[in-house]
């Protein structure tokens, strides 16, 4: 599914003094079939952005009949109307049918092993199944989805599926959720700060998983990190959120290249980028993507070695 | 769940705004004793042309104000319309039974609204002009004699201050957790009652044990930086009554003393009814 931002603005408690405005004319595309990054500073609008693309978030025209483009700021030319188109479904529409736009399009939140509740693992990784299940599922046909979602994500469907969520580790209660998700098989999955708050090795093993998510299941993955080594690592393509803009989007190998710029908005660049500046200091210009390996390699090279 | 403008501090500088929350406290229970005291309309139109000025020199808007009502709306229509149907009187205009409709019914009922809705009102606009900090501070710089019958009244307030502060990150959580289950198809809008219920589980669960979580690592916070129930504590502000406090005092001293005046020579006033 293809999705496409035009104009996107959002504002949270509007004519209050608590109102904060988190996105700021957005437009945004990204295709099928990407593993796109999407970097920001907190408050930058990149969750408010991710939670419209399976309308958690609506756009406020469409509660209204004949949807009036929002109000420009004095001085400057007004606004047209803001539009997302995701796949088939267009989210300012009042008609769209946001359930089966929900069972398409997968949304991982920050911190998901803390919305767990059921009883057994088994359960909680159905419940998704069952609520977006047109028929009623015999146990079997659940058995089998769940089985396989708790495979994908590397837990062995036998041994925990009779478990309660809570006494497994965090790193397994976060594979549950994501399974609890993925469990209908979306096209587009979005995870948002998937690797928070676990270790290394942990954060490389959620990582493989997307990729074989992406391989195997979802079309589109789309995460949102400000860890900037997990983008350029992993990412084709990545957008930078500033002040709820999008102000960039492109390869991370292109976006990288402009660390002033990033740093400039407060953001972070990937090591392999900053030891790039540190040697381009002394006279050495390494032409890498940014990925770890493929900088080593280079340096090798470089210094006349074989990788 | 997203509108919780009942009862929340609205951040603005103003003559309300600034004064003392004790002052604050003593008027609305000033304000409170006056109502109960009026015996009649001029009393609460007293009370009324008082809470008129509060708001107007609290700058909080007006419909925010009124916003407060809706809350407890339901409270004031069933108890006016129980008034209205039980309450016997000499002008009786309809009667079935125990239920009766009269004149002096419909008078009464009049009578509980106006003091029903000048009482959330008062009351709200408390909690519209103080921070949860300044009136934890308040009530128990108020509840201070206390302790010399061995009621430990600051870490009480300690308790009650925390408690406010975590009512809105709760809010917040709740927000959250539906918007991760309505991700997963599980949504609590429509369907009966008992499918309503069960589709609160999934929510309530992770809510509860997201607020012991938070509660578990608040109290280890605390212990890491050494607080000590015990021991006496400095404040951050300390509380002063300026000019404004004795503007509070004199009006609500002002008030009783015109709602009991009121009372007294209400034969010498033409009544409507």
């Amino acid at each position: 599914m293809r999705i496409v931002a035009e104009h996107l603005s959002y504002t949270y408690n509007p004519k209050s003094p608590f109102a904060t405005r988190a996105l700021d004319d957005v437009n945004l595309t990204i295709e099928e079939g990407e593993f796109f990054g999407i970097i920001g500073h907190t408050g930058s609008g990149k969750s408010t952005f991710v939670q419209h693309l399976n309308g958690l978030i609506r756009l406020p025209a469409s509660k209204k009949r004949h949807p009036k483009p929002p109000k420009a700021k004095r001085g400057q030319p007004a606004l047209p109307m803001p539009k997302l188109q995701v796949g088939e479904f267009d989210l300012a529409s009042k008609k769209t049918d946001f359930r089966a736009l929900r069972k398409r399009v997968g949304m991982v939140f920050q911190y998901p092993e803390y919305q767990l509740f059921a009883e057994t693992v088994e359960d909680d990784v159905a419940y998704g199944l069952k609520n977006f299940a047109e028929k009623k599922l015999t146990p079997e046909e659940t058995e089998a989805a769940v089985r396989a979602a708790l495979e994908i994500v590397g837990l062995d469907y036998n041994q925990v599926a009779e478990m309660s969520p809570f006494d497994l580790s965090g790193g397994q209660k976060r594979r549950v959720a994501i399974a609890g998700v993925i469990v209908t098989r979306p096209e587009v999955l979005i995870l948002d700060e998937p690797a928070a708050g676990l270790d290394p090795l942990g954060k490389q093993e959620v990582m493989a998983l997307l990729h074989r998510l992406h391989r195997e299941w979802c079309k589109t993955v789309i995460i949102v990190s400000h860890d900037m080594d997990e983008i350029a690592e992993n990412c084709t393509r990545a957008a930078v959120f500033s002040e709820g803009r999008a102000v960039c989007c492109m390869p991370p190998k292109e976006l990288f290249k402009r660390a002033e710029e990033l740093i400039g908005l407060g953001l972070d660049v990937p090591l392999t980028a900053k030891l790039c500046a540190a040697l381009k200091r002394r006279g050495i210009e390494v032409d890498c993507d940014f990925t770890v390996g493929d900088f080593v390699n280079k340096v090798i090279a470089l210094k006349g070695g074989q990788a | 769940m997203k509108d919780v403008s009942f009862g929340q501090y609205y951040p603005v500088k103003s003559f309300v705004h600034n004064m003392d929350p004790r002052i604050k406290l003593f008027f609305l229970v000033a304000f409170i004793v006056a109502i109960f005291l009026a015996g009649n309309f001029y009393g609460l139109a007293a009370c009324l042309v008082v809470l008129i000025f509060v708001i107007a020199f609290s700058r909080v808007p007006i419909l925010k104000v009124l916003r407060a009502i809706r809350g407890v709306l339901f409270l004031v229509v069933f108890t006016a319309a129980i008034n209205v149907l039980f309450r016997t009187g000499e002008t009786v205009y309809w009667q079935y039974g125990i239920l009766c409709v009269s004149k002096e019914g419909i008078v009464f009922s009049a009578f509980l609204i106006c003091r029903l809705i000048l009482l959330v009102v008062c009351s709200s606009m408390l909690t519209y002009t103080t921070t949860p900090v300044e009136l934890t501070d308040g009530i128990e710089s108020v509840l201070k004699p206390l302790t010399w019958i061995k009621i430990p009244v600051h870490v009480l307030a300690d308790v009650m201050s925390i408690a406010l502060r975590m009512i809105p990150v709760l809010m917040e959580e709740t927000e959250r957790i539906r918007s991760a289950q309505k991700a997963r198809g599980g949504d609590i809008e429509g369907g009966g009652l008992i499918k309503k219920v069960r589709a609160l589980v999934p929510i309530l669960v992770p809510l509860i044990l997201s607020a012991f979580r938070r509660a578990d690592e608040l109290g280890d916070a605390m212990d890491a930086r050494c607080y000590m129930a015990s021991k006496k504590r400095t404040k951050y502000k300390k509380l002063r009554l300026t000019w404004r406090d004795l503007i509070g005092f004199l009006v609500a001293a002002a008030l009783i003393a015109g709602v009991v005046l009121l009372n007294v020579y209400e034969a010498f006033l033409w009544l409507p009814i």
